[in-house]
């Protein structure tokens, strides 16, 4: 049985999604800007976005305010599946009214 | 008796989000009809105080788009659970103390699901609306409101309370 030499694969590049990421409130102040785009393996979160979010920046992370997630502007939990080309929101506390 | 529901009936060209002072009587004439005899309102002002210390003004910011659409979901939930009419509004920018930030009017045959519908839409929206607010202290120190529980639509992490 001959043995099958595969070349190395290419990372095809639906094995990765790229979102756009838009923070608010204090996280402007922290992160230095209201959007940004990220790329991350797929499958990914709304959790592993704001993951990839602060691997963008200098160590130590500035501290962070307890966030909620929205996808597409609908509210989402941490786990909410994340798709090539969602818009993703990091929200502060809410403090509207 | 039962009136029908008005889904979406202030459209989606009318925006909930404004940076012009907000007006009651202009909200309370969306609602008003002559089936309804029962309004009610609800004013959200700017206080000049939070934790004890003196607040000169707020400085509100919103995510545009999904705070229209949270709205909008909101008035079309309203109206799902009450036979009411209700419109809402919230302004953005810099406000003084005593400016309204938000105001809500509900509209229905009679008081209680008025008062109903116009509680559950402020409620819902302070829990729901992309809206954050930054405090401007009379020493000038500006912070970040945080409301207690966290804020957010309880989605927050538990230990997310500020």
């Amino acid at each position: 049985m001959r043995a099958k030499l595969d070349p190395p694969a290419p990372v095809p590049a639906a094995s990765t999604i790229q979102v756009e990421v838009l923070v608010f409130g204090q996280l402007v102040e922290l992160l230095g800007a209201s959007s940004l785009s990220v790329r991350l393996p797929r499958p990914a979160t709304a959790q592993d976005v704001f993951h990839a979010v602060l691997a963008t920046l200098p160590s130590p992370a500035p501290s962070i305010p307890p966030l909620a997630f929205a996808v597409n502007r609908v509210h989402a939990t941490p786990e909410a599946a994340v798709e090539d080309g969602d818009e993703v929101a990091l929200l502060p506390p809410l403090a509207g009214g | 008796m039962r009136w029908p529901s008005c889904l979406l009936w202030r459209g989606d060209s009318v925006p909930h989000l404004t940076t012009e002072r907000l007006r009651l009587d202009r909200l309370v004439a969306e609602v008003l009809s002559p089936e309804r005899g029962g309004v009610a309102t609800f004013i959200g002002v700017v206080r000049n105080h939070h934790d004890g210390r003196s607040v000169v003004r707020l400085e509100y910011s919103a995510y545009d788009a999904m705070a229209e659409a949270e709205c909008r979901r909101i008035v079309v939930e309203a109206a799902e659970r009450w036979p009411v009419r209700v419109a809402v509004e919230h302004r953005l920018g810099t406000l003084e103390v005593g400016d309204a930030a938000v105001m809500v009017a509900a509209a229905a045959a009679h008081r209680a699901q008025a008062f109903d519908a116009c509680r559950y839409v402020i409620e819902e929206l302070k829990r729901r609306v992309p809206v954050w607010k930054r405090e401007h202290f009379a020493d000038g120190s500006r912070v970040w409101v945080e409301p207690a529980g966290g804020g957010g639509a309880g989605n927050v992490p538990p230990d997310g309370a500020a």
